[in-house]
């Protein structure tokens, strides 16, 4: 047997998982694979899938309309929180560019009693609770943790630590069972999103665990961009991750994550399958991030530059015009009023984050505890006597 | 002498430790390619190969718990944590196995793991990112939890960990990553569990660690022109505290603030108070005071420069202290 002594490190390797590359096992890939579920094709084709399109039976022009209008404005305020960035307005950003199908479909399948629970880059979905994009920027712009009221929205505040958000949506999802509001078409369910890394998380699993021996009403919705910071999936993973489900006891699926109506369609099925009482399920929108990971990341370090370019012959809004064009006929106007209300929205945005005001100084003492702690106020009071010192000097 | 930045300092500290002994592994997320993020890491991948530093899978538990399998088998893994609010995954790691086996097998399953922690504040960052969770893992028994302040003590202390049998928790300030002091790599180090007169004086203590260190020695200075001559002390070491120095100064000063950015309550600060007054109650002038974080979460960046202990907070307990 060898013992610790006679090893000898190995040199050093500079692979990197490019497409042809093998790492765990697993073959580094900007292809969904065979069992892809794929409604419109990168060309801009509708393409038939008897299992899906009764999900998608009702997508009519006015409809995918819609569905486009949703994925330019959240693309263009998605990219003005970059550039407010960029000029000292936010801390930081967490760009969502490439990921607004995975989203916008996943966030319109959801039903108004349904439960969303984010980690912090779905800003698509945030708009689809209709949580106004500016409840958004005190976050990055370090004002608050999230000014938006969950409950009324239907949508969880954003969590930063990675993978947390999935035992909590299976807790809650375990909550909408005991109380008895699964089964039929009114029931309810909860959708939680995390990343391709989150799934090497601890609390990731046990929420799959949980979620299957309570038969909890749960949506996993995995967006697999293919990046965890610097680290590609196969550093995760040395399977499919929607094939992971099967060990858990669920159904797993992967769906195009740039095609809205095929994320749309899955995620109805998937939510319907929760909802009557079939869930858990696990979709894994296969797509990309076309940004860095965040405004603070610099992606030149670990990202081949042809995969970037693979990727944006996939852009999930290009697909949808040049359908609306070529098939439905929709006239040029309609771009043109979405790309104006897009512009107006973005306006707006970097209005409201340019005038935000800058937190009281006892800010940090508020809502600490429900009861009160007389030792906080305290140290409230202190600190205000200390800050009023200040005034006049 | 090299005139290095504190991440710089830390980077050449690992490496130095990794030319000597072939054991010693580096893990964690990011930690290759992208040199970690904030580069403390920066060139090992390409220099060690991927099997001496490790891009981890996205699992803080696993982090630690494969590394403490990893010490079991005679490596001396030194895992990054990307953030001081991101050890909590791995929390039960660290305080059921790394800090324990030792004791559990009576000597004979040692720990020599190092686990890297950037932390503080003052940065704007988003939640998470900036937190002081210390006394969570000095109040561990087993543990050994150390904090530098600049980068002489950053060059060596990274090395004394990593060559240490025990487990040691190594914070490193996050907002002094870029200040910048030469680093003398033919000078005999400082103990790794020690403190260390930063500054000398006569009239007031100030002890801190970490990131506050440069602030109190800023108040220092800028108390000369009232007249104050004050003395700042480095704690370096968090657990086991090294309180010899302190009480020296205290006995001599009668007067004593401890800084830190961690909230107060049942914090590194509080213990320092406590046992000051027990061993120096004679000679005390004045109650021992704090310049703390909050007994709050947190806050939004919007809000750190209030909660961190500033130069002015310290110099109004300096006038408080010298009021008594
Ligand atoms: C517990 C924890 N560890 C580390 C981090 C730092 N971190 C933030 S995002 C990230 C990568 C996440 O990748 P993935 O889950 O694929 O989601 P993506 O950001 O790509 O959408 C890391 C390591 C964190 N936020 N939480």
């Amino acid at each position: 047997m060898s013992t610790p002594q006679d090893w000898t490190p190995p040199t050093s390797t500079d692979s990197h998982p490019g497409h042809d590359h093998v790492v765990a096992g697993l073959k580094g890939t900007d292809e969904g694979g065979a069992d892809l579920v794929q409604l419109l094709t990168p060309e801009g084709e509708r393409v038939p899938d008897p299992r899906f399109d009764a999900y998608a039976a009702d997508v009519d022009v006015e409809m995918l309309k819609n569905l486009y209008r949703d994925l330019v404005l959240v693309r263009r305020f998605d990219r003005e929180g970059n550039a407010l960035q960029r000029q000292g307005q936010l801390g930081i950003w967490v760009p969502l560019l490439g990921q607004e199908a995975a989203q916008i479909g996943a966030g319109r399948a959801m039903a108004p009693q349904d439960m969303a629970f984010p980690s912090y880059r779905e800003h698509g979905v945030a708009w689809t609770r209709g949580v106004d994009p500016t409840d958004l920027l005190g976050i990055f712009r370090g004002t608050d943790h999230g000014s938006w009221d969950p409950k009324a929205a239907g949508f969880h505040l954003y969590t930063i630590v990675i993978g947390n958000q999935c035992l909590n949506a299976t807790g809650y999802a375990m909550g909408q069972k005991f109380e008895g509001r699964v089964g039929g078409d009114d029931g309810e369910a909860t959708i939680c999103f995390f990343g391709d890394g989150a799934t090497s998380q601890g609390d990731v699993h046990e929420g799959f665990v949980w979620a299957a021996v309570y038969d909890a009403p749960v949506v996993f919705y995995c967006q697999n961009n293919q990046w965890a910071i610097s680290e590609p999936t196969e550093r995760q993973t040395r399977v499919p991750l929607y094939k992971r489900a099967q060990g858990y006891g669920f159904d797993g699926i992967r769906v195009d994550g740039n095609d809205v109506i095929a994320c749309l369609a899955v995620t109805r099925w998937a939510l319907e399958e929760c909802r009557t009482g079939n869930g858990p399920v696990l979709v894994e929108a296969f797509t990309y991030r076309m940004d860095a990971h965040t405004t603070s990341d610099d992606p030149t370090r670990y990202r081949l530059a042809d995969e970037l370019e693979l990727w944006k012959l996939k852009d999930p809004i290009e697909r949808v015009r040049v359908h609306l064009v070529r098939s439905l006929g929709v006239e040029p106007e309609f771009f043109d009023g979405v790309q104006a209300e897009a512009d107006a929205l973005a306006a707006r945005f970097r209005q409201h984050c340019v005038d935000m005001p800058a937190p009281a100084p006892d800010r940090m003492f508020s809502q600490v505890y429900a009861e009160g702690s007389p030792a906080v106020d305290a140290q409230r009071e202190a600190f205000l006597a200390y800050h009023a010192s200040f005034e006049g000097v | 002498m090299a005139v290095l930045t504190l991440a710089k300092a830390i980077n050449d500290g690992l490496r130095a430790a990794m030319e000597r002994d072939p054991k010693v592994l580096i893990m964690g997320e990011d930690v290759g390619k992208l040199g970690g993020v904030f580069r403390v890491t920066d060139g090992l991948q390409k220099d060690f190969g991927e099997q001496r530093v490790l891009d981890t899978p996205l699992a803080e538990s696993g982090i630690i718990g494969t590394a403490v399998g990893l010490a079991i088998r005679g490596f001396r893994p030194v895992c990054e944590i990307q953030f001081d609010g991101f050890v909590f995954p791995g929390y039960d790691q660290i305080v059921s196995q790394l800090a324990k086996l030792h004791f559990r097998s009576q000597g004979k399953v040692p720990m020599p793991v190092v686990v890297r922690i950037p932390f503080g504040g003052g940065i704007g960052a988003v939640e998470h990112h900036s937190e002081s969770p210390e006394a969570l893992f000095a109040h561990v028994a087993g543990l050994k939890v150390v904090a530098c302040s600049n980068p002489v003590d950053a060059y060596w202390m990274i090395q004394q960990a990593i060559a240490s049998d025990d487990p040691v928790i190594f914070f490193e300030p996050k907002r002094r990553y870029w200040e910048k002091a030469e680093v003398d790599v033919s000078a005999e180090p400082q103990p790794l569990h020690s403190a260390r007169v930063a500054r000398p004086g006569s009239s007031l203590t100030l002890a801190g660690y970490g990131p506050v260190l440069k602030t109190c020695l800023e108040a220092a200075e800028a108390a000369v022109a009232d007249g104050h001559d004050i003395e700042v002390i480095d704690l370096r070491t968090l657990s086991p505290l090294d309180l010899g120095p302190v009480f020296d100064s205290v006995r001599r000063t009668g007067r004593l603030v401890v800084v830190a950015e961690a909230p107060s309550e049942t914090s590194v600060a509080a213990e320092v108070c406590a046992r000051v007054q027990q061993e120096c109650f004679h000679s005390l002038e004045a109650p021992v005071l704090r310049v703390t974080g909050f007994d709050t979460p947190y806050p939004p960046s919007k809000c750190e420069e209030d909660y961190l202990p500033d130069l002015d907070r310290v110099l109004d307990a300096v006038d408080r202290s010298m009021g008594w």
